[in-house]
């Protein structure tokens, strides 16, 4: 019996830097950032106050009221990103079997600001004023129970939590399934917790910028890189059993080609970091030599060390300046588990193209020694694409895309 | 790598009414009930006053200052709870290959105590719409994102393999089970070590559950407050704990000679796709999980010969599953006894699912199925045989567990003993 192929067949973006794909992929390419002092709150009190926030997203003109009501920013950007990944899919879910689809998400806070209203009702007025909503709202759930019930998708379902690693998890185990048998899995993830709680916890972490120079701000693998500016938004893809999209006639944008995740050691152990293994078991998964492919799109941490620990697996695996690098992130922000499903949809995008995007505003530091695209996108034939993802605590996890 | 079968060689429990696998069996199959008037906090605003409370001393456990103070409660039982589980098994993990070793946990609702406790501090209870970040805790991180509940057991075992936190709501326990068999059935790890943990009993979970009348408010008999498939029932008993199992592949387990409880012959998960927080009766959707769960473990519903239920005690909940039971099971759910140790244990939301594949093979490996503890007066509408009161000698070599929960997730596993035909 062969392993099926999983196929992309739809996006639906929602990033700081444009909502909806034709909008996201044309600020990507001219190198315009989402990145700006935070507008949700006033952040004048906090060390740091950049973020990449989704411009011109109205709920009201995408979903029911009696949908807002009970939803959280992200949960919202998510529906509306689903609605347009299966527009783009050409998949009209109620005409499908309901358990041939399921949905996959990641999450890493859940609805955070949802919580934080309801957090303030319970400790400023008392237990009797929490909304009903908040059992559902704030959990790690909601965004594939939501999904589920506004699409009628009854098959294998599920959530991981991994911080920015995540991502990935979530369109691994959306291949898993389709694998054994489920025709059609949403999967990806959006996340968001720009608020002042989720913004005071995301502080204590110790990584975010302090900088307040949009275009100084984040700069992954820069001598100046100095942590990083949070996003929110991400993107939720439609995966296919291949067979399965092409006989209804699906456009495909890439393959779900291979995945591999590790865990660093513990702390002091001596021990070498995983994101090199990481990247090793992906590319044997998806049964492609280091030569093959053709570009990575880097976690790009911007925290010096974490840059370092990336640069040399890169090197340890491709060679020094052995692959084009980008991280088109850095006019994003990062945004948690949504980052790498973006990552993905924009390689997708990338290799549709012929177009690697640049890393913005980034002076390579060339103790790094990658192969960094910057300051211009760069024309190149691209047929294979590895992403990578990295979680707070030591969460790895690598993803190699190819052309269909 | 098809046909790789996964067993579980290690069992870890913390659970209230004891910590450690030891004292839960004897809780369960004594009937006793762990379930009390909140003690944490004073719960005296709430409708639902109602708890069952792990005693459960961190330190006592061999957790050091620095890392109880940078775990919330819920990751704390988790690294005990898989130490435990590791050294029931007897597998030495530093002599294996760490990359092909991974984690899973499941969780519902995170660190909800340790956001709760540190939000009214920033917040100045409740007073600042910007929160002060100069009070945060630094660990306040790990709080908002969960995962660190994952990292600090793979940092505990030594794993280096893929690590998650799973977290689809009250099915959590049953998901990061399932997960890890998968990643062990394709060849991406060789052991797990998969449980969940969930340490829900803060104000913002009762405030939640009371908005929605989903507790019970039986708070001057906290004793005999979870019911489940009693007519006199009125909602769930909130709980708290932790089960973490180490899984591994049949012939390499059989090969060190190791105790097998259990295989876990088949798992899967169905949305019912309708409602947040709402069931239809009809139990469609758990059906489906189940006769799935079935056909992956090659097994005919009649050799199932217990049934570890949901059993959450919400009138919603106990017909949606019997429901399920028939529908899936025809006759044989009329003969198979079916038990809810929520009645006992409470339902720790996202880690009950583990908790609950725990006491069914604490049940295969006693021949003891554990009681629904208080049912005496029977809901017509729940017509099965739900062992009221006492635990009961049987011959078991196969159970179904079951979970169900918020966003619409239906789960089920089934366990058997690996030496039996396979249909």
């Amino acid at each position: 019996m062969t392993t099926p192929r999983v196929v992309v067949t739809g996006l639906g973006i929602a990033a700081p830097n444009g909502l909806g794909t034709e909008e996201y992929w044309a600020a990507t390419r001219a190198g315009k950032t989402g990145i700006s002092r935070i507008t949700r709150f006033d952040p004048a009190q906090y060390p740091a106050k950049l973020a990449g926030e989704v411009p011109g997203f109205s709920a009201a003109d995408h979903l029911p009221s009696r949908l807002l009501a009970q939803t959280d920013h992200m949960t919202r950007l998510a529906l509306v990103a689903t609605d347009w990944a299966l527009e783009d899919a050409g998949v009209d879910p109620k005409a499908l079997p309901e358990y041939s689809m399921g949905v996959v998400t990641a999450s890493s806070s859940g609805g955070f600001e949802f919580g934080q209203g309801e957090l303030q009702k319970l400790w400023s007025q008392g237990s009797q004023h929490v909304s009903a909503y908040q059992s559902f709202a704030w959990f790690y759930a909601v965004n594939s129970g939501q999904i589920s019930i506004r699409n009628g998708m009854k098959g294998p379902s599920g959530v991981v939590v991994s911080d920015q690693a995540g991502g990935l998890d979530a369109l691994a185990q959306a291949r898993r399934q389709i694998r054994k048998g489920t025709a059609l899995i949403v999967s990806g993830s959006i996340d968001a917790s720009i608020c002042p709680w989720g913004w005071v916890a995301q502080l204590a972490g110790g990584r975010l910028s302090t900088s307040e120079a949009a275009d100084r701000a984040y700069l992954p693998f820069d001598e100046a890189a100095a942590g990083h500016v949070p996003g929110e938004g991400g993107a939720i893809l439609i995966l296919e059993d291949e067979q399965a999209a092409l006989a209804r006639g699906a456009e495909v944008y890439g393959e779900i080609a291979g995945y591999g995740a590790t865990f660093d050691p513990a702390p002091g152990s001596g021990r070498e970091p995983g994101l090199r293994k990481a990247i090793e078991v992906a590319l044997a998964d998806a049964g492609v030599d280091a030569s093959d492919v053709d570009v990575v799109f880097a976690d790009a941490a911007a925290v010096p060390e974490l840059d370092r620990i990336e640069a040399e697996a890169i090197n340890a695996v491709f060679g020094p300046q052995g692959v084009p690098v980008t991280a088109p992130k850095t006019m994003t922000g990062r945004l948690y588990s949504g980052a790498a499903p973006l990552d993905v949809a924009t390689a997708l995008l990338a290799i549709r193209e012929g177009l690697i995007p640049a890393t913005t505003h980034v002076e390579p530091d060339p103790g790094h020694d990658l192969d960094l695209v910057c300051g211009q996108p760069r024309t190149s034939d691209l047929r294979t694409a590895l992403i990578l993802a990295r979680g707070h605590g030591g969460f790895n996890a690598a993803l190699v895309v190819r052309a269909a | 790598m098809s046909g790789r079968r996964v067993v579980i060689t290690g069992v870890g429990v913390t659970a209230p009414g004891g910590v450690g696998s030891g004292n839960f069996w004897n809780l369960l199959s004594e009937g006793r009930t762990a379930t009390r008037g909140i003690t944490f906090f004073d719960s005296s605003q709430f409708r639902s006053r109602v708890a069952a409370e792990a005693d459960f001393d961190p330190e006592e456990h061999g957790l050091s200052t620095q890392e109880i103070r940078r775990m919330d409660r819920a990751a704390q039982m988790a690294v005990v709870t898989a130490r435990e589980a590791v050294a029931d098994s007897g597998l030495d993990l530093t002599a294996l290959d760490p990359y092909r070793t991974g984690v899973t946990i499941g969780s519902a609702v995170g660190a909800t105590m340790g956001l709760d406790e540190e939000y009214r501090v920033v917040s100045d209870s409740g007073r600042l719409d910007l929160v002060d970040h100069t009070y945060a805790v630094p660990h306040l991180y790990n709080y908002l994102v969960p995962s660190s509940f994952s990292a600090e057991v793979a940092w505990a075992v030594g794993a280096e393999g893929p690590a998650t936190v799973v977290s689809t709501g009250c099915t959590s326990g049953l998901d990061s089970v399932g997960h890890a068999v998968e990643l062990i059935r394709e060849g991406s790890t060789d052991v797990m070590v998969a449980g969940a943990s969930d340490a829900p009993i803060s104000p913002i979970t009762l405030a939640c559950f009371d908005a929605i009348k989903a507790t019970t408010p039986r708070n001057d008999d906290p004793e005999h407050a979870s019911r489940p498939f009693d007519g006199t029932r009125n909602g769930f008993v909130l709980g708290e704990g932790s089960a973490v199992f180490v899984l591994e592949e049949l012939e390499s387990a059989r090969r060190r000679g190791a105790h097998i409880y259990a295989e876990i012959a088949g798992y899967a998960s169905r949305c019912n796709a309708f409602h947040m927080t709402g069931l239809r009766p009809d139990g469609t959707e758990m059906a489906e999980a189940i006769t799935v769960a079935l056909d992956e473990a090659r097994m005919n519903g009649d050799a199932i010969d217990y049934i570890n239920a949901h059993g959450s005690g919400t009138k919603q909940n106990d017909r949606h599953e019997t429901a399920a039971f028939k529908k899936s099971l025809g006759d044989h759910a009329y003969r198979t006894p079916v038990s809810s140790i929520k009645s006992m244990v409470g339902h720790s939301l996202g880690a009950i699912g583990s908790i609950e594949i725990a006491a069914s093979v604490l049940a295969m490996k006693h021949n003891v199925v554990p009681p629904t503890a208080n049912l005496h007066t029977p809901d017509p509408e729940c017509d099965l045989d739900y062992v009221p009161l006492t635990a009961r000698e049987h011959r078991t070599d196969a159970v179904l567990t079951v979970g169900s929960g918020f966003g619409g997730f239906q789960s089920a596993m089934v366990l058997a003993r690996p030496e039996r035909s396979l249909a």
